[in-house]
């Protein structure tokens, strides 16, 4: 195997990868036949639109929550808290956009250094005081809804700023500005943990903390990283899902999202154990979740049913990436044969 | 007490093999009624392999277990129990949040249609504590009792289902002197009242306190059954270790060496290469050395101690020099090294390092000052399974230089190929798994990890165990290598023989306390006599 081989295989994950991408395409395939209008595109005033680029633009929140949630998984926890951050970085948005006059360049990175803060202090209840990570973030996960309905006063706060409106509803380069959103962040994101020390020190963490430690790895501050990166990536979804119906509704946004964003990471190959982690499955398993959800609609599936499909295809891709499943199912086969 | 009629149980050729190792050959155990018996051995005897036989967890391969006159086979703990074996574990097992009475007839709970009986239940618990000669309030919480007494309510739960063979895992290793005793005071009324009770501890003094006879297993082999009172402590060490007592170890000598059995008997074999010096020495400032004392030790640890971990001791660890660390399992050496490397808290003493004083409060600290530690636990603390040989062997390396300063790809290969090949690590390249490597092969990788770092002083906790001879040997070449190259080491082993192989010195522990110290010229026979002196 050469250098460059061994570093590409890094950047994705081995073979990892196989069961998650097969399980996307059997989907799409899945439309090819069924929906074929499911690959059109068209091009309007430049922008391209079709379902396809809808389920980019739609998954980005998901993908965003992912990408957090794929690092606070490797460390060995879980964050339940994304969904209510989503809210708390809305109403601050929407807050600071229609009550202040501030630049929205400065309302981002206020948002986003709130959650941050929160990510954080998730991270020292789960170092500092050893609370388990479901419960130590199921705390903020009630909590934080509810900081974001005192901050919006439990009303629903509209907003017009043109910049804010961008952020969800506009088009860059002919595709959706979310798809840009996704991609820096994702990018950004390999760097930090590929190109420097930081994704050793996690995969080593979430495998083994006590070695890890008796090595010298900070893994007390690695883990408060993640859960703080985790919560601005958390912000970064909740701008985006006020933006795309201008206002902040602090009961709605981004309701159950952390369960998406936990199946998208452990879809895409990351185990919930811990340890090595690949961001880029759960990039695919994001859009996997959301492939999936934008088929049942285009099949005219009634909302209230469409969670039975999806969680029967979330368990067949759990299945196929389980070595043990595999190795069962090939086991049936030539008993199937003989009998 | 040696009529046929008292004997209990009778485990005759007993042997299981797991993938790889024989961990139990022949081994024959006797227990009779109204005793109280030993099982004593290191680790790797195959004590553990031999109580998960008979409480049904595993199945044996070879052998009879003849058990209150019938031919017995237990499939699982509770066909064990049902038969009247029951066994108390070394960590408690029971449920903190419930109260006593429902710990003790935890599943068995009297019932009438369906509904619990919680006065029955309770009137029954209070009479499970009171054969144990123990009053207490059964409704009470259990997590409000201390260990002892959890231990004692763990025991009343093992013989409330009319066992007529207890069998006790280590009870003692998280009690104290006084728990130890009431311990003793309930074992011995039970003993009287026609139980057979097997003790497994690491604890001399405790085999001598409460036993009546003792077996020794050593390697997986039965070293032999013996009374209490007629094996002196020093033999009992000696066929622990697989020594002679009587005479120095044939294995020190080296191959048709004459061996008087005199105690100044110099090192043999290895021993030639290097210094010796003209007097030993036990706890004292020693003048002897010329060749490495003199100036200031690279680490010199006053009366560092911490509670249920050592008592305080002093040590001191030369650059150039391996410190031996001798004495039985559980008798503080690894609580020791923990100490030095910052992983648990002293309460008590001071560290320097090159003369400096210095706190020592984190691995991360204690490496920064040069030292690295080799846990002799491989799998909880020291390999990451899932991450490659390379990741694994430049993890301290990397830790070291922070998380911005990524070693790049090309120097990491380097290094990880650089040690494949210096330590001959069998591995299919560096990418693979550290889990898929022999025992033997992680130890070097992780060995590898620390060399990496070139520190200063290198902990080696049992290096070399469940690794086989030829990786054993490469290892004691490598620490003797380190040595040479001015390396300060401290030498961890239950292996007394390789103890005296590689050390210059040796600091002999027991029952968590430092009992002397040896140098220049000793011997597995002193250390041994050390191990066995009596407390003072």
């Amino acid at each position: 195997m050469s250098d460059s081989e061994k570093k590409i295989r890094g950047w994705f994950g081995g073979g990892r990868l196989l069961w998650p991408v097969l399980s996307l395409a059997a989907l799409l395939l899945f439309n090819l036949i069924f929906a074929p209008s499911f690959f059109h595109f068209e091009i309007k005033d430049g922008h391209l639109y079709g379902t396809l680029v809808d389920i980019l633009n739609q998954g980005s929140k998901v993908m965003l929550l992912s990408l957090g949630m794929t690092l606070v998984i490797a460390s060995g926890g879980v964050d339940l808290s994304v969904g209510s951050l989503m809210a708390v970085a809305a109403a601050t948005g929407a807050l600071l956009v229609t009550k202040t006059s501030l630049p929205f360049g400065i309302v981002v990175p206020a948002c986003l250094a709130l959650c941050g803060l929160f990510g954080a202090f998730n991270g020292l209840m789960v170092t500092a005081l050893r609370i388990q990570p479901i419960i130590a973030t199921l705390i903020l996960m009630v909590t934080g809804r509810g900081i974001a309905m005192l901050l919006t006063g439990g009303q629903v706060i509209t907003f017009e700023r043109a910049s804010y409106v961008y952020v969800g509803n506009g088009h860059l380069f002919g595709l959706p500005f979310t798809t840009t959103i996704v991609l820096v962040t994702l990018v950004a994101t390999l760097w930090i943990t590929r190109r420097t020390a930081v994704g050793l020190f996690l995969e080593a963490t979430g495998d083994n903390e006590t070695a890890s430690r008796f090595c010298g790895v900070p893994t007390a501050r690695i883990k408060v990283l993640v859960y703080a990166f985790s919560g601005v990536c958390a912000g970064i979804a909740g701008l985006i899902a006020s933006s795309n119906i201008k206002a902040a509704d602090a009961n709605r946004v981004g309701e159950m999202m952390e369960l998406d964003a936990i199946f998208a990471v452990v879809v895409g190959g990351t185990a919930l154990t811990g340890g090595r982690f690949t961001l880029v499955g759960s990039m695919i398993g994001a859009l996997l979740i959301q492939t999936l959800t934008t088929t049942m609609y285009n099949l005219g599936m009634p909302p209230a049913i469409a969670p039975v499909p999806k969680a029967i295809v979330i368990v067949a891709a759990c299945l196929l990436q389980s070595a043990k499943f595999r190795d069962a199912l090939r086991g049936l086969l030539p008993r199937r044969a003989t009998t | 007490m040696s009529d046929r009629t008292d004997e209990l149980l009778l485990a005759r050729g007993i042997g299981k093999t797991f993938p790889g190792v024989k961990a139990l050959d022949k081994v024959d155990l006797t227990l009779r009624a109204g005793e109280i018996h030993a099982l004593m051995g290191e680790n790797g005897a195959g004590k553990s392999t031999l109580i998960k036989i008979l409480t049904g967890v595993y199945a044996r391969d070879v052998g009879t277990i003849e058990f209150d006159g019938r031919q017995i086979s237990p499939n699982s703990p509770s066909e064990a129990e049902a038969a009247g074996i029951s066994t108390v574990y070394q960590e408690v097992n029971l449920i903190p949040t419930l109260s006593v009475a429902e710990n003790i007839l935890l599943g068995r709970q009297p019932k009438k249609f369906g509904i619990i009986q919680w006065r029955a239940m309770r009137r029954h618990a209070a009479r499970a504590l009171e054969r144990l000669g123990l009053e207490l309030e059964v409704s009470r919480e259990l997590r409000s009792c201390s260990i002892a007494i959890q231990q004692m309510i763990a025991i009343a739960r093992a013989l409330d289902v009319q066992a007529k063979l207890l069998i006790l895992d280590e009870p003692t290793s998280s009690l104290d002197e006084q728990e130890c005793e009431a311990l003793f005071a309930v074992m011995r009324r039970l003993r009287d009242d026609g139980l057979a009770i097997a003790f497994v501890t690491h604890f001399l003094d405790q085999v001598y306190a409460v036993t009546d006879r003792i077996t020794v297993l050593r390697n997986g082999g039965l070293v032999g059954e013996f009374e209490t009172a007629k094996l002196p402590k020093l033999e009992l060490i000696a066929k622990m270790l697989g020594k002679e007592s009587g005479e120095l170890p044939s294995s020190v000598g080296g191959a048709g060496t004459p061996l008087p059995a005199s105690e100044g008997h110099p090192k043999g074999g290895l021993g030639e290469t290097r210094p010796t010096f003209e007097s030993a020495s036990a706890i004292g400032d020693s003048e002897a050395p010329t060749t490495i004392s003199k100036k200031t030790p690279f680490l010199s640890a006053k009366s560092i101690g911490r509670k249920m971990g050592v008592e305080p001791l002093d040590l001191q660890i030369n650059a150039g020099e391996v410190l031996g660390l001798a004495g039985l399992l559980g008798s503080g050496r690894t609580e020791t090294a923990r100490l030095l490397f910052g992983i648990d808290s002293r309460d008590s003493g001071h560290v320097s390092v090159e003369g400096k004083p210095v706190p020592l409060r984190s691995p991360r600290e204690a490496i920064s000052r040069g030292l690295a530690f080799c846990s002799e636990d491989r799998k909880t603390e020291g390999i990451a399974p899932n991450l490659s040989v390379r990741e694994n062997l430049i993890l301290a390396m990397q830790a070291s230089r922070g998380a911005l300063r990524q070693l790049p790809l090309p120097e990491q290969l380097r290094i990880a190929d650089h040690y494949i090949r210096a330590l001959n690590i069998k591995t299919a390249d560096t990418e693979t798994p550290i889990r898929n490597l022999s025992g033997g092969n992680q130890q070097k990788v992780l060995l590898a990890r620390w060399l990496a770092m070139q520190p200063k002083l290198i902990i080696l906790d049992e290096p070399t165990r469940g690794i086989d001879v030829g990786a054993k040997a490469e290892i004691e070449k490598l620490v003797e290598s380190l040595r040479e190259r001015g390396m300060a080491v401290l030498f961890i082993s239950s292996e007394l023989d390789e103890v005296v192989r590689v050390s210059q010195r040796v600091v002999v522990l027991r029952d968590r306390r430092k009992v002397g110290e040896l140098e220049g010229d000793f011997d597995e026979h002193r250390i041994m006599n050390l191990i066995a002196q009596p407390h003072e």
